[in-house]
């Protein structure tokens, strides 16, 4: 999965070196680096690297001098800032101006300067950690003073020589010239690249791997060649030349790259070919992505009304004052003041500078501080997600992590979950569970036992620990009985952290079958003998043969490295003790092995002097190397091959070959799985290098397989291989491990003799097909054996295409095809990918949640089928509706039925669910099927899409997203889930096994798929409905306090006079009313987190959006408006016909607006914590501090107000406390009024919610798991929310399927059918045969007869007989494997419809099965009906599904 | 235990903020709060719209209109020719006696003294006392900063220079004789207006100060002139100027013109009887269709007479008691039955 991850990782990322910085003169698409050391002398221009960028970086976006005016350019390009900035320099304008103008700048200044600080912040802390990595030292070779000097990474440049030491940081992306490993290898750690914690090896540069000496930089007289950079990180291609004129090419396996720690090697030499900011580490680092919500985006619609709303009003009031001005006609009052020049203003004049002023003077209603205040709530959303307790993995110590700061209310609003399997449900640890070999299956019922013991125990921990504390760790474990009480502390804990050794143990340890260990004895010791005696290994047997080269297969066909556990990060070399470890390798090469290569020979030394093919034991004659062997067999002996613990001589090294020590590191979990099964039958791998493999095996003990080549794993090929020269037969080998599906095709077609070999391919087809019912991960193993010549052909001609630069894929694709053809099966694996914990809940509670689930994944069909039946994705009570076609319009034709299946049978439609394959996937996501696809997919509960490639499941996700018009959520770990996270509107990574790929793609990561629930259900519940009210609360603030101005207008004339104080209108918002808000906005909880997780149903608030629906901000606005007439009136009446002043009557009515908008916030908050008292008190406390200190401040400042000593006043009037008590509760009267009716007659499932919080809590247990129980049954009228749950119609799981589908839905729909044949004639065109009716069917036109309960008894037994006749008929001979699905009993599984198109797509079927014991006896009508009818007599046959 | 606290670095702070789980007040608007807590809010507040109601009806306002747009009333004349000074009187009789202390109004309608041009038309600096706003008046008394010949106007304005310029005498005839009604005009602006806000120049005589300025256009005399009688009454702190460079919030208004002394038989107001008010009629209203009124009026603890305030209070409390009613008939149907 991890390779097949990398290789599709190129489509998903951005076009590479996009951001290039520096193009060299002559375009070209290559990049030559020169030593630098050569040109040391020559300066400047003279480099011929100084155009490649150096090592320093640079991340900040400022410098001192650009900061200001590059941060107020990026800042206005907000809209809203520019608007604000021009209604500020407006007010600069006298004709037009309202208020104070540096005043008015103070709002707008705020802002930018609050935002333009954070950037501010931000880019200094970018600047000092760039500084910090600048600085950081490494050694540099000088030409002047001949040896390596330390430097400072921004020094170094392209084209010098590094030397690295080990648990360095590689400072740029370096060419690995030298290795102080014997292998010439290097070991990175890219953990923080990719996160992959597993190391890589790298190697040193072929022209460069046979130096015996240290390499010696003035000798170094070669140019690179190499691609331009780009931020591929797992491409590099190019190749060096050397002096002579020779070309050799490099590899990604040559590159270190930037940011990589340099492990289990003492030193390394390389050459810089990238530097600085075209480091592929750099260029990968794109910043956090912007997302706009949804709520963003509704919430922009309304800001556009409030604009409209401004400006009617502005209208309003310039006319209004037009026509105030004219009917004075000429005749002047005395209150009216001429124009400057001392004429009259005419009336339209003034209307028009008026509309700019009433501009000014209503910007308000423009909520200035709500982009602001939205910035800061989704910070501290974030904040609180990150801090969730709940949302934190102890086992990997890591917490979620929110990358896109601005989409956390999007959670609260998803309708459609998109999940990969492995990995996201699964845990992506995988354990061996069965295999076959030679067409003989092993069960390994004692593995199975074993691990269902573990499961146990880990549900008994699980129980244990929810009621108790945690039981106290420990540490070792170190024989299997002290393990069970270990594991019981561990298992729950530790199932991912790839440290974790409990968790290990399981994958570790398998129980052998003891038939087959038997036999790999028996095998191996025979083969022993045969070396012993100089026999032709082909003697042996060939199911023993068989047997053997099935474990060496999957020994050797991987590419796991071996390390030591308690060094993990340093690699067990195949070294003796004599050579010098700084770094305490761990030698694990036995003692004997020393004594018979003698001391100094080591593997190495041997190998250098036959470089190229350098496998000791595999050396030119192979005479020699029995004799060798022959001689190392008597210090060995049989026993030390089965003893346990092997013997050490050596009190210092302790070099322990025990299982339990070495460690397995693989790019994917499967491979160490099968390596570590294979160790449980003696066949251990003990030792990687780059071109030999060794291996131990029971009684020939090591054997050094030569590895010829590794064709690695890729998704298209789904299968790798390794050529190796087998070291006993001598013969060149491949190796092939894959997915069945493709291995399968490519068994060289048996002999017409040959029957077992037919045999053996069908009884394997057979076990995988049963693997795959199980839910387990198959895998085919075959080898093939390859003729010298044949080999020497192949070998020009991939050589021939490794070289190459152009094409090279390609060329390596057709020259892998050629190698893997023709194979002889050896056998095939199980291997099982347990759920992780809490999907299955988690899965149900999402969907109750109202959640549509989609799992789009790459695994085959039946292992896809029965993982989704193991989560609950699928139900056994549902229908399954299968697609597989293979043609376009195979597919249609699917579809349509299906469609007519669906809308003919309204009441089913909740519980179908529907599998499609990639290939069907590809074709109904083609534009003509796509809606059709969709309308089938939108009435099925959930759908499962298997062997579907990523770019698939992108597409099904913007389809989904797109068409339906749906919030959508793309959960997956690997690199092949890219694509779907980023087009999703919330991509979630899981940070799991598989790298940093997909959360490096993700707005949220997760450590484990269980955690989404609480994410969305509470999180994302949480975040929506607060922003969903904090946003309504703005628009409907700040509507209320413009309000009251415009109210004013009809008493003054419309001139854009305001009784509200210029300072109080402008601070209004950003202060005395903004906090609290903002502690609401960031507090408020509807509902307790409790009751949001066991009401799922709650979840549909969010995902209707309705908290906040269009009409709400109008109702908003009718209620801000009556508020403010309110508001308004009460002080207009209480002070009519007085001497009030315009300010004393003014500063009243701003305190009761701002009593009024803080005690409407108390009437929509719902839970009340000091800080929100606080915030309230401290906002009143504000108002009136600064109220009281700005009125007694300056008695000649503050043009035009002037209101001096004004609140002081107020306090002593009775008039003002009475106005303060009534106008608010006249104000919010019927709000509070309509809440509490509405909470009391139809109170919505959130409400129920809140009140279910308050009650007691055993009440509220009892209430829940009552629920849980009957949701929406008629039994538990006391809890009529239950009901509102979208998934679940009354009654559906209390009747039987059959009785809904069949006796009341039957007749009916024969009648519907009956009824429209006639006016679709196409219907007739398209006979679906029925397999419970096997004669009448033909001429029944109808699709459906077994609707016809009647029959279908009589059928059952029918098709039983059927059954029974069929299985004596099976020939072994018959290679239709279909016709091999005599399978175990699929679990639990009952309805299914089936419908699937034979390959030539002339015929279709619909199978449709009823329950599972049916299911099976079908299964075998499908083939007898096949098989007993002869095509020629049935047009439209019944045929069977093929699912290979 | 080193080792696992660097294991669990990034384990989250469990603390109630950080989990929010902070205690909180979860209000639920069920019957057992809102009935009540209405029935509570709705007697209090009638309780109040009673007490209120009962002090508005115990204020007395006797309300004078002396525009003269109807050619019955005295002041017809006055208000039909553009004679400066020109004088009318008005008659009227108490027949109780008119509780002390008394205060005297004028009311102006349809003025729109909240006209925002006018109300931005002055000078706080030069009204401050500041002399070089004296000689250049702030832009914003534009256009009566200057007048025709570019001297200053002091004080400038279009607030200043509207000012209210009609006088009131108040004479009562008991039983043939006319004696005046002293009129306190002492302490009828604010008090921060007058001691703080307005000063004159510190310069003595006060006319020096004007020196090189001219009255505005709309006034008789200059502004160091004002009171005649009281010498230190003149310039920005005329109580009469004060007053009206106060701006009403509304465009019917009323300002204090004086209070009724109380002194001698006005000790307790204005006893019942005769009573002649002759007015100067200078201001000009008709032009722009307002209204002169003349207004007497005692007050209470609420300030002046205001049915308005109580009745309100009535009106919400018995809102809020009909609400809890209907509430409580709602409970009654829909949810006791459920309950049980």
């Amino acid at each position: 999965m991890a390779r097949h991850s990398e290789e599709d990782a190129g489509m998903a990322k951005a076009p590479p070196a996009a951001r290039q910085r520096k193009k060299k003169p002559k375009e070209n698409k290559t990049r030559t680096v020169h030593a630098n050391i050569l040109h040391d002398c020559a300066k400047g221009d003279e480099n011929p690297n100084r155009h490649y960028a150096n090592n320093k970086i640079k991340t900040t976006k400022y410098t001192v001098l650009s900061f200001l005016p590059k941060n107020l350019f990026e800042q206005f390009h907000r809209f809203a800032n520019v608007y604000f900035v021009f209604i500020a320099l407006l007010n600069f304008v006298p004709v037009v101006n309202a208020f104070q103008p540096e005043l008015a700048l103070a709002p707008v200044v705020f802002i930018l300067s609050v935002t333009a600080i954070k950037d501010l912040w931000e880019d200094y802390r970018r600047h000092r950690s760039d500084k910090e990595i600048n600085h950081m030292d490494c050694l540099v070779y000088s030409r002047a003073e001949r040896r390596y000097v330390e430097k400072y990474w921004k020094e170094v440049r392209v084209g010098d020589f590094i030397r690295l030491r080990c648990n360095e940081i590689l400072p740029a992306d370096v060419l690995l010239l030298s290795s102080s490993d014997p292998d010439r290898l290097c070991h990175i750690e890219t953990a923080t690249l990719d996160g992959e914690t597993n190391l890589k090896q790298r190697q040193v540069v072929r022209s460069f791997y046979d130096l015996d000496c240290e390499f010696d930089p003035l000798k170094y007289n070669s140019i690179i060649e190499c691609e331009k950079p780009n931020n591929d990180l797992n491409r590099f291609r190019g190749y060096i030349i050397h002096r002579s004129g020779r070309r050799d090419a490099l590899y990604k396996e040559n590159l270190l790259l930037r940011g990589c720690t340099i492990r289990n090697t003492e030193e390394a030499v390389g050459i810089v070919i990238y530097a600085g900011h075209e480091t592929k580490a750099m260029l990968n680092n794109n910043g956090p992505r912007y997302k706009r919500s949804k709520l963003e985006r509704q919430m922009n619609v309304d800001v556009f009304w409030c604009v409209i709303i401004l400006l009617v009003m502005c209208l309003f009031a310039a006319v209004g004052h037009g026509l105030w001005m004219f009917q004075y006609g000429d005749n002047r009052p005395v209150f009216d003041v001429l124009s400057p020049e001392g004429t009259n203003l005419s009336p339209i004049m003034s209307a028009i500078y008026l509309f700019l002023t009433m501009i000014i003077v209503f910007q308000v209603l423009i909520p200035i501080s709500l982009f602001v205040s939205i910035e800061i709530v989704k910070i501290c959303q974030v904040y609180f997600i990150h801090q969730d307790m709940d949302l934190y993995d102890e086992e990997t110590d890591s917490h979620l992590q929110c990358r896109a700061l601005n989409i956390t209310e999007d959670l609260g609003q998803m309708q459609y979950i998109f999940s990969d399997k492995t990995g996201t449900l699964t845990e992506n640890k995988m354990v061996f569970r069965r295999c076959t070999v030679a067409g003989v299956e092993y069960s390994h019922d004692a593995n199975a036992r074993r691990l269902a013991m573990y499961q146990e125990m880990d549900s008994e921990e699980e129980e244990s620990m929810s009621h108790g504390g945690t039981l106290p760790r420990r540490d070792s474990v170190t024989s299997h009985q002290s393990a069970r009480v270990v594991l019981r502390s561990q298992s729950t804990k530790s199932h991912r952290r790839t440290g974790s050794r409990a968790e290990a143990k399981r994958e570790k340890d398998i129980t052998p079958d003891p038939k087959l260990l038997d036999k790999v004895n028996d095998c191996s010791s025979q083969m022993d003998f045969m070396r012993f005696h100089s026999q032709p290994m082909s003697q042996l047997p060939s199911d023993l043969s068989d047997i053997i080269d099935f474990f060496i297969a999957l020994t050797i066909c991987n590419t796991v490295v071996v390390s030591s556990p308690n060094q993990p990060r340093h690699k067990v070399t195949l070294t003796c003790s004599g050579q010098k470890h700084q770094f305490g390798q761990t030698s694990v090469r036995s003692e004997r092995d020393c004594l018979w290569t003698g001391p100094s020979s080591s593997l190495i030394t041997n190998r250098s002097s036959n470089k190229g093919c350098s496998s000791l034991l595999s050396s030119p004659s192979a005479e020699s190397t029995l004799t060798k062997l022959h001689e190392e067999q008597p210090s060995g002996g049989l026993e030390q091959a089965f003893s346990p613990i092997p013997p050490s001589y050596d009190g210092k090294t302790s070099w322990n070959l025990d299982e339990g020590e070495l460690r397995y590191e693989a790019e994917s979990p499967d491979e160490a799985a099968l390596v570590y099964a294979a160790r449980a039958y003696k066949c251990s791998l003990v030792g990687r290098l780059p071109d030999q493999v060794i291996v131990e095996l029971p009684h020939l003990g090591k054997l050094s397989f030569e590895l010829l080549h590794t064709l690695g794993f890729d998704s298209t090929r789904k299968r790798m291989s390794v050529v190796v020269r087998h070291p006993l037969t001598d013969q060149i080998t491949v190796y092939t491990k894959g997915a069945d599906s493709v291995i399968m095709d490519l068994i060289k077609p048996p002999d017409t003799g040959r029957k077992t070999l037919k045999k053996i391919v069908c009884r394997t087809q057979h076990y995988l097909n049963l693997y795959a019912a199980d839910g387990l991960r198959t895998l085919c193993i075959a080898k093939k054996i390859l003729s010298k010549e044949e080999y020497a052909c192949w070998l020009q001609r991939h050589l021939a295409a490794e070289t190459a630069i152009q094409g090279r894929e390609e060329l390596l694709f057709e020259s892998a095809l050629q190698l893997e053809t023709n194979l002889h099966l050896l056998g095939a694996t199980g291997i099982e990918d347990r759920l992780q914990d809490g999907v299955p809940e988690t899965i149900a509670s999402l969907r109750k949640a109202g959640l549509q689930i989609w799992v789009l994944t790459g695994d085959k069909q039946e292992t896809a089928v029965n993982i989704a039946y193991a989560c609950k994705l699928l139900d056994p009570e549902e229908e399954l509706l299968t697609l597989n076609a293979d043609s376009q319009e195979a597919c249609a034709l699917l579809l349509e039925e299906s469609l007519h299946y669906i809308q003919s049978t309204p009441f089913l439609v909740h519980r179908l669910g529907l599998v499609i394959d990639g290939r069907t996937l590809a074709y109904a996501l083609d534009k003509s099927l796509e809606d059709k696809f969709l309308a089938v997919a939108r009435s099925c509960r959930s759908v499962l899409c298997c062997r579907s490639t990523p770019l698939q499941k992108s597409m099904v996700v913007k389809l989904v997203r797109n068409k339906l018009k749906v919030m959508t959520l793309a959960i997956g770990d690997g690199a092949n889930d890219v694509s779907m996270i980023q087009v999703a509107d919330v991509g979630v990574g899981i940070s799991g096994q598989e790298g940093m790929q997909a959360v490096m793609a993700s707005d949220f990561a997760l450590p484990r798929f269980r955690y989404l629930q609480k994410l969305l259900l509470v999180h994302g519940h949480w975040c929506y409905s607060r922003l969903a009210n904090m946003i309504l609360y703005f628009f409907y603030k700040n509507a209320m306090f413009v309000a009251l101005i415009f109210w004013y207008q009809f008493y003054c004339g419309f001139s854009g006079s305001a009784m509200i104080d210029q300072w109080y209108l402008i601070f209004f918002n950003l202060m005395f009313s903004a906090f609290p808000q903002l502690i609401t906005g960031t507090l408020d909880k509807d509902v307790s987190a409790e009751t949001l997780q066991q009401l799922p149903q709650l979840y549909v608030n969010g995902q209707n959006s309705e908290e906040y629906k269009p009409y709400m901000f109008w109702m908003n606005m009718i209620d801000a408006f009556y508020q403010s007439l309110v508001c308004f009136f009460i002080p207009y009446f209480a002070y009519a016909d007085s001497d009030v002043d315009l300010f004393t009557w003014g500063t009243p009515i701003t305190t009761l607006a701002l009593f009024t908008i803080l005690l409407h916030l108390g009437t929509e908050t719902k839970t009340w914590t000091w800080m929100n008292w606080m915030s309230i008190a401290f906002s009143i406390a504000l108002f009136f501090t600064v109220a009281l200190c700005y009125n007694a401040s300056c008695p000649a400042c503050y043009s035009p107000s002037n209101p001096y000593w004004t609140m002081q006043r107020l306090l002593q009037e009775p008039l003002f406390y009475l106005l303060c008590f009534i106008t608010p509760i006249a104000a919010l009267l019927p709000r509070f009024f309509y809440r509490a009716c509405q909470g009391t007659l139809f109170p919505s499932p959130v409400q129920l919610g809140r009140q279910l919080d308050k009650l007691p809590a055993d009440i509220r247990r009892n209430i829940l798991s009552l629920s849980r129980v009957k949701v929406g049954s008629p039994l538990c009228p006391k809890l009529p929310f239950l009901s509102l749950a979208k998934a679940s119609p009354k009654g559906y799981y209390k009747k039987d399927g059959r009785s809904v589908s069949g006796s009341k839905q039957g007749p009916l729909l024969q009648t519907d059918e009956a009824k429209r044949s006639p006016l679709q004639p196409t219907d007739s065109d398209m006979h679906l045969s029925d397999l419970y009716t096997p004669a009448p069917s033909e001429v029944d036109t109808l699709p459906y007869t077994k609707d016809n309960p009647a029959l279908s008894g009589e059928l059952q037994t029918s098709s039983a007989a059927d059954s029974e006749h069929l299985n004596k008929t099976i020939e072994p001979s018959d290679v239709n494997l279909s016709s091999c699905v005599t399978s175990t009993p699929l679990p639990a599984q009952a309805d299914s419809v089936q419908l699937s198109m034979p390959p030539d797509g002339a015929s279709q079927c619909v199978r449709y099965t009823r329950n599972s014991e049916e299911r099976l006896k079908s299964e075998h009508a499908v083939s007898s009906a096949h098989r007993t009818e002869p095509p020629t007599e049935r047009p439209l046959q019944a045929a069977s599904f093929s699912l290979n | 235990m080193v080792k696992q606290e660097s294991e669990s670095a990034n384990r989250p702070d469990n603390t109630a903020f950080t989990q929010q789980r902070l205690p909180a007040w979860q209000p639920i608007l069920s019957a057992g709060i809102v009935i009540p807590g209405f029935v509570l809010i709705g007697l209090a507040f009638i309780g109040i719209g009673v007490a209120l109601l009962v002090t508005s009806r115990s204020i007395q306002v006797l309300e004078l209109d002396y525009t003269g747009d109807s050619n019955g009333s005295p002041c017809s004349s006055c208000s039909q020719s553009d004679i400066a000074n020109c004088k009318c009187s008005l008659n009227f009789t108490l027949t109780t006696l008119f509780q002390g202390p008394v205060f005297f109004y004028y009311g102006l309608s349809n003025y729109f003294q909240n006209y925002r041009r006018y109300g931005a038309s002055k000078d706080d600096n030069q009204l401050y006392g500041d002399l070089s706003s004296f000689t250049s008046p702030s832009s914003s008394c534009s256009p009566y900063n200057y007048d025709s010949s570019k001297k200053p106007i002091v004080p400038c304005g279009s607030i200043a220079n509207s000012m209210f310029n009609d006088t009131f005498t108040l004479t009562r005839t008991v039983s043939g004789t006319t004696n005046n009604v002293t009129l306190d005009g002492k302490g009828i602006a604010w008090w921060t207006d007058y001691n703080i806000k307005y000063r004159n120049p510190s310069v003595t005589p006060l006319k020096n100060a004007f020196n090189g300025t001219v009255k505005p256009i709309n006034w008789a005399k200059p502004a160091y002139e004002l009171d005649a009688s009281d010498r230190s009454n003149n310039g920005f702190v005329n109580q009469d100027f004060l007053v009206w460079m106060r701006r009403a919030a509304l465009p019917n208004f009323r300002k204090l013109y004086r209070r009724i002394d109380a002194s001698g038989d006005y000790q307790k107001g204005l006893p019942a009887g005769n009573y002649t008010i002759d007015i100067t009629y200078n201001y000009p209203v008709r032009a722009f269709n307002g209204a002169k009124k003349i207004v007497f009026s005692n007050v209470s603890w609420m300030g002046g007479s205001n049915e308005f305030l109580g009745i309100a209070y009535l009106v919400i409390g018995s809102l809020c008691v009909v609400m809890s009613v209907v509430m409580l008939i709602v409970y009654a149907k829909f949810k006791f039955p459920d309950e049980e």
